[in-house]
């Protein structure tokens, strides 16, 4: 079945509106997402398969190495298990 | 100096608790229940504190289920943006106030368990308990929020700890936290009682390494480590007003749950001061907060960066002098204070249990 990224229960993607910077809230932890992290989890809503997020990241940031890093990225979040 | 905005706050929203554990991190002079916030000055503080840069708030106590206005705390403070979680015994927690708490917005619970054997649990919080925790537990797991144990090690539970991680995968736990006794408060008292010996405090991080192995990931096992026994002091709360706050019962703020017992510290209230004016300017918060009240050794001292000083309660409680190095760290003047009560003899366990706060 084709995995369609979201975030786990009890995670929580929030931006930080004092220090300027999205963040995953978890239980006893805070994960400080920098750069274009935030964007690409916002995408993670159980809607959209990898390969869509990559698709919308690469019109939203043309000639951003999309293809190459997010896979990765969403594939060590799951492995966190942070998105499921 | 610029002061850094802080991440989390302790919600200590009641001193009263069925527990009486001889280890209780409260402070030996409790707040009685009549000194309360209510909830709708709690939901001021969430607020507040949201402006000042908190995203993570711990509902604890004593026992925040005794709070019959719980649901709407926790409303209020993931109203204000605050990731939440429930600190508790387990007692006093059924299905229906499970339900109507996720429904209120809390996002986690962290549950506290003394020992895995049911008479030798009891007989350390000083109350029956462990089929109200066995339940609570239950009700945790089937409502599918991230599940916490916290367990408190000590001379009485050390040897139990495989049976304690066995209880926890039993339970479905997804995180178990082995936190070793802070000498300082109640616990101070019952020193000898509660200290383990070094053999127990080995014997268990040889345990832990394995059943990590074993784990694989599969269930987080978190290691606080016993300050005395590694002759290191700890970084506690991640330095004095540099990363997270209390409020007490009654709405006074601390810069940790153990700084109520220092003295000439007159912390400030919420009732009193806006809680940035107290995270920012008070001298409560300002007295130990960055390097400059350092001592030596600590002020030209590598570790400074790491451990921040040490517990500046654990200096007072046993020097008499809060702005003292941690006796706990080898490098301490004080240190053989530390060192003498670790070589010392110890007690069969005979608790002075919690009394106070209601």
């Amino acid at each position: 079945m084709t995995w369609r990224p979201a975030l786990s229960r009890g995670v929580v993607l929030r931006h930080d509106r004092v220090r300027d910077t999205d963040l995953l809230l978890l239980p006893e932890r805070v994960v400080v997402l920098r750069g274009s992290a935030g964007p690409v989890v916002r995408l993670c809503d159980g809607t959209r398969a990898v390969g869509d997020i990559v698709a919308e990241l690469g019109e939203r940031y043309p000639g951003a190495p999309v293809a190459g890093e997010v896979p990765g990225f969403l594939a060590a979040l799951r492995k966190e298990g942070w998105l499921i | 100096m610029t002061v850094q905005a802080p991440w989390a706050l302790l919600a200590e929203l009641t001193h009263g608790c069925p527990l009486r554990c001889g280890y209780c991190s409260n402070p030996v002079e409790l707040i009685g229940r009549s000194r309360e916030l209510a909830a709708g000055q709690w939901s001021d503080v969430f607020r507040q504190a949201a402006d000042l840069g908190v995203v993570q708030t711990h509902l604890s106590g004593g026992e925040p289920l005794l709070r019959r206005d719980l649901s709407r705390i926790v409303a209020a403070a993931d109203g204000s943006g605050l990731y939440t979680q429930l600190v508790t015994s387990g007692v006093g927690l059924s299905e229906r106030r499970t339900a109507v708490l996720a429904d209120a917005g809390l996002r986690s619970v962290q549950l506290s368990v003394q020992h895995a054997d049911p008479r030798a649990s009891e007989r350390i919080a000083g109350a029956r308990s462990f089929a109200a925790k066995e339940r609570a537990a239950r009700l945790i797991r089937a409502s599918g929020l991230p599940f916490g144990l916290n367990i408190v090690l000590h001379r009485a539970n050390l040897d139990a700890l495989d049976d304690l991680i066995a209880l926890g995968l039993s339970w479905g736990a997804d995180r178990i936290e082995l936190a070793h006794t802070q000498f300082h408060g109640w616990a101070l008292g019952n020193r000898a009682a509660l200290l383990p010996t070094r053999e127990q405090v080995e014997r268990a991080r040889v345990s832990v390494a394995r059943w990590r192995e074993l784990l694989d990931g599969s269930m987080e096992l978190v290691w606080v480590a016993p300050d005395w026994v590694d002759v290191t002091a700890k970084p506690c709360m991640g330095g004095w007003g540099a990363v997270s706050l209390t409020v007490a019962p009654d709405g006074t703020v601390l810069p940790c749950p153990a700084a109520a017992a220092l003295p000439d510290l007159d912390p400030p209230n919420v009732r009193e001061h806006p809680l940035a004016w107290i995270w920012r300017e008070s001298k409560t918060f300002n007295a130990y907060r960055g390097e400059s009240w350092m001592p030596d050794p600590c002020r030209s001292c590598a570790l400074r960066t790491t451990d921040h000083g040490g517990c500046r309660c654990q200096a007072h409680a046993l020097t008499g002098d809060a702005g003292r190095t941690d006796p706990a760290c080898r490098h301490a003047p004080d240190h053989h204070l530390v060192r003498d009560l670790v070589q010392g003899p110890r007690d069969e366990p005979a608790y002075t249990y919690r009394k106070g706060g209601t």
